[in-house]
């Protein structure tokens, strides 16, 4: 706004082209730091989350030792942490309950989010709808700023009196409001993330709805696109309850109202000094009300990353583009209103369970006719077998597993024994980490030439697939067994304590191992990274032959992006045409 | 580098980029108040017993404060038609009373506060004070929030309308569905807090 030049506006999308040639160069720190460049926005969103991931996963690490080893001293790291958290290095309850609430957190709200939608989302979707930025440019740089600040305020938590957070990344009330301190950083920094992701939801649906390209109808919409658009209503949607929920939090561990605490509640034999009156359950509803659709924010982005590496490696159309769209629509929409299927165990009445449990099993249709839709695009084509095609087509089996071990959970009476047990830690993790996260691999191999103008190698990227892919079903898929012998998943010794568990102890081994030793395959990604980022292969600007618009823009792409306004003439999948002269007919290409 | 749909108009969505993103922004708002509605009846719903807010809160003040409230909603409307005609002095005119309209809000929501510190009335005596103050607090900020913008617009933002008047107006414009927004929570508010 302060440009002068900037007041000037254009009519017509022919007349922004000429303002590529003259935009001023900015200096380091608006060019890298405070950039409004939504390609920045979106490596810093990227770089920012894939750290908070490696965090996050350091806290499992440790988390891990404890529970393989109850009561041993953790070599070598233990006494790092001093003598309020692990004295001589053994790890004590209260640092493993904070560990693992701000493991849940960090991973959901640092990690995997930011660098699904902050990261690819602000990175890849102004570039396929053909668009030279974000709509609103400053909030979206807003967005990452809160969203760091949200993650610093997290980050400190850890050095308050008390620690952080250690009622689980659920905060269920009356122990979060009776917690420490570090309760109340939490719930500001949610207050932070929240605010980042309202502006950036605004930000993506004003973008997709007004800055694509001319002949860009929504049934030509990549189907990341897709995926990113309905992503943002949820966020739009589901955060502000949340929020609600926090402000009422606050309220209650700040001045001292009773929302969550319910009159004559009892904590080590005395009644709490409360006016009470308030309702435990409420915080539940809004929690999940939340975060529910936020299982959906996890996983959406991660269904559109594989789509365009599916389309793109099989040569051919999407099968069923349009049911996978309708299904995306018709999950987005049911998301709102499966959320207590996470309170079965609440005695909230049959009644809701019952409606529930319904709407449970519908909504899981439509994610089994996308992921069906991406099996069969498979069929009869052949596959370019590379590092991105490898994690997506990971992703295709991982995500199966996960969704369809959750469909015992949306069961009421499956429910009770599953119910807190391991099961239901393998169940989202399979979900989640081999799923989303290999979505998320995939699409830093896929998109990585576009933001670099190089390639990743192959042979690292490889290693780093299959190690990972082996790591994560040794972590996980013992956790199924242990659940189903009934271990519950809080406890801060995996179960030794009990006899039941005793034969199914040593799995706890197994699961420990393999996340280490997942940590050791993560090494090769990390100096692939970085030296393909200075010394990988030099690549065009279309090294995967795809279709879609983003392929249209130089690798960088300049500020601004294109230097012709792009224009729609066709689907985005246009693979293999009978009698087209190429095996691919780009969208953009008249 | 300019973006696209800020001033004009996109044919085939009829919108601007800031029309569509006040929209959206407010849907948020409704969820967000809207929980808290929610709350209010879940927690009222499972009390035993529940005070009448008027046996408490003080309903001829919030009622002028509706008042209040209502007309700076029309002074803001008028406010913008006023430059829809192009009269920047009648705008500085209507948006001055906007603006103070909602500081008069302000200073009778000071004395109702203080009333209630006074008589040891907190946040924490009972849940129909808490949801009271945790309500009409969070309003309270959206129309600080609401006057800071219309302030600006007033003061040094209104330099934009010898630029881009179109500009202005838009953002004139989304400013008040903003205030309009604010005025009707505080609809709701005054009779589920106030009346029932």
């Amino acid at each position: 706004m302060s440009d002068p030049a900037a007041v000037v506006v254009p009519k017509g999308s022919k007349a922004h082209v000429a303002h590529e040639v003259h935009h001023e160069e900015l200096g380091f720190w608006r060019k890298y730091v405070f950039s409004t460049d939504h390609k920045v926005i979106g490596i810093q969103y990227g770089i920012t989350g894939l750290l908070f991931l490696f965090f996050g996963f350091s806290l499992m690490m440790l988390m891990r030792w404890q529970l393989a080893y109850p009561g041993a001293a953790i070599p070598l790291l233990g006494t790092l942490f001093g003598e309020a958290r692990m004295p001589g290095g053994t790890m004590l309850p209260d640092f493993y309950n904070e560990l693992g609430a701000m493991h849940g957190t960090i991973m959901v709200f640092l990690g995997v989010v930011p660098v699904a939608v902050g990261g690819f989302g602000n990175f890849v979707l102004p570039l396929q709808i053909g668009a030279q930025d974000m709509a609103f440019p400053r909030l979206n740089m807003a967005s990452y700023w809160f969203f760091f600040l949200g993650g610093v305020t997290m980050l400190a938590s850890f050095f308050v009196p008390g620690g952080a957070a250690q009622s689980g990344w659920t905060s269920y009330a009356p122990l979060s409001v009776l917690a420490t301190g570090g309760q109340t950083w939490w719930l500001i920094g949610m207050i932070f993330l929240i605010t980042s992701s309202l502006l950036g939801a605004v930000n993506f649906i004003t973008t997709t709805i007004q800055l694509r390209a001319k002949g860009l109808t929504f049934m030509r919409f990549p189907f990341f696109v897709w995926a990113q658009f309905v992503t943002a209503f949820l966020l739009l949607l589901a955060f502000p309850p949340l929020e609600a929920a926090g402000i009422m939090q606050l309220m209650d561990r700040l001045a001292g109202t009773s929302f969550f605490l319910p009159t004559g509640l009892v904590v080590s034999g005395q009644v709490v000094a409360n006016a009470g009156g308030g309702n435990p359950l409420l915080w539940q509803h809004l929690f999940w009300f939340l975060a529910h659709p936020e299982v959906y924010v996890l996983i959406l982005p991660a269904m559109g990353i594989v789509a365009e590496i599916i389309a793109n490696n099989t040569r051919k159309p999407l099968w069923g583009y349009r049911s996978m769209v309708w299904s995306l629509v018709f999950l987005g929409f049911m998301s709102f209103i499966v959320w207590a299927h996470h309170m079965f165990m609440t005695g909230m009445g049959t009644a809701m369970a019952t409606f529930f449990q319904t709407t449970t099993m519908i909504i899981s249709i439509p994610s089994v006719v996308i992921l069906t839709a991406l099996l069969l695009s498979l069929w009869g084509a052949s596959i370019r077998i590379n590092t991105p095609m490898l994690f997506a087509l990971g992703f295709l089996p991982m995500f199966g597993i996960g969704g369809l071990t959750g469909l015992p959970l949306g069961l009421n009476v499956a429910d009770i024994p599953l119910h807190d047990t391991y099961y239901v830690i393998a169940h989202f993790h399979y979900v989640v980490a081999p799923g989303t996260i290999f979505a998320l691999f995939a699409g830093v191999y896929y998109w990585f030439p576009k933001a670099t103008g190089r390639r990743m190698n192959e042979t690292l990227g490889k290693i780093h697939f299959a190690g990972s892919f082996i790591c994560m079903n040794v972590i996980f898929m013992p956790m199924f067994m242990l659940g189903l012998a009934g271990v519950s998943r809080r406890l801060f010794d995996g179960g030794a304590s009990y006899d039941f568990a005793q034969p199914v102890l040593h799995l706890n081994v197994v699961s420990s191992w393999g996340a280490w030793i997942l940590a050791i395959f993560q090494l090769p990604f990390i100096f692939n990274f970085f030296w393909s980022i200075w010394k990988g292969e030099k690549v065009g600007d279309n090294p995967w032959q795809a279709t879609t618009i983003e392929w249209a823009a130089p690798s960088p792409p300049p500020h601004g992006n294109f230097a012709v306004a792009p224009e729609a003439h066709r689907g985005p999948y246009e693979y293999s045409v009978p009698g087209a002269p190429r095996d691919f007919l780009p969208q953009h290409e008249a | 580098m300019d973006i696209p749909y800020t001033v004009e108009i996109r044919r085939d969505t009829g919108l601007t980029n800031g029309k569509i993103g006040i929209w959206l922004f407010l849907a948020s708002e409704v969820m967000l108040f809207g929980a808290l509605f929610a709350s209010y009846i879940l927690i009222r719903t499972g009390a035993t017993t529940w005070p009448r807010g008027d046996s408490i809160l003080n309903v001829p003040l919030a009622t002028f404060n509706t008042l209040v409230l209502i007309s700076s909603s029309v002074t803001m409307v008028m406010a913008w038609a006023s430059l829809m005609r192009g009269r920047l002095g009648t705008f500085r005119m209507y948006m001055g009373a906007t603006v103070l309209l909602g500081f008069v809000f302000l200073v009778v929501k000071y004395f109702e506060y203080s009333h209630k510190f006074h008589d040891e009335l907190f946040p924490s005596t009972n849940n129909f004070l808490a949801i009271y103050f945790t309500l009409t607090g969070l309003h309270m900020l959206h129309v600080i929030g609401g006057m800071a913008v219309n302030a600006y617009l007033l003061g040094p933002g209104s330099k934009l309308w010898k630029t881009n008047p179109v500009w202005f107006t838009n953002r004139v414009e989304n400013s008040g569905l903003f205030w309009h927004f604010v005025d009707l929570v505080w609809i709701f508010l005054f009779p589920t807090l106030y009346l029932l």
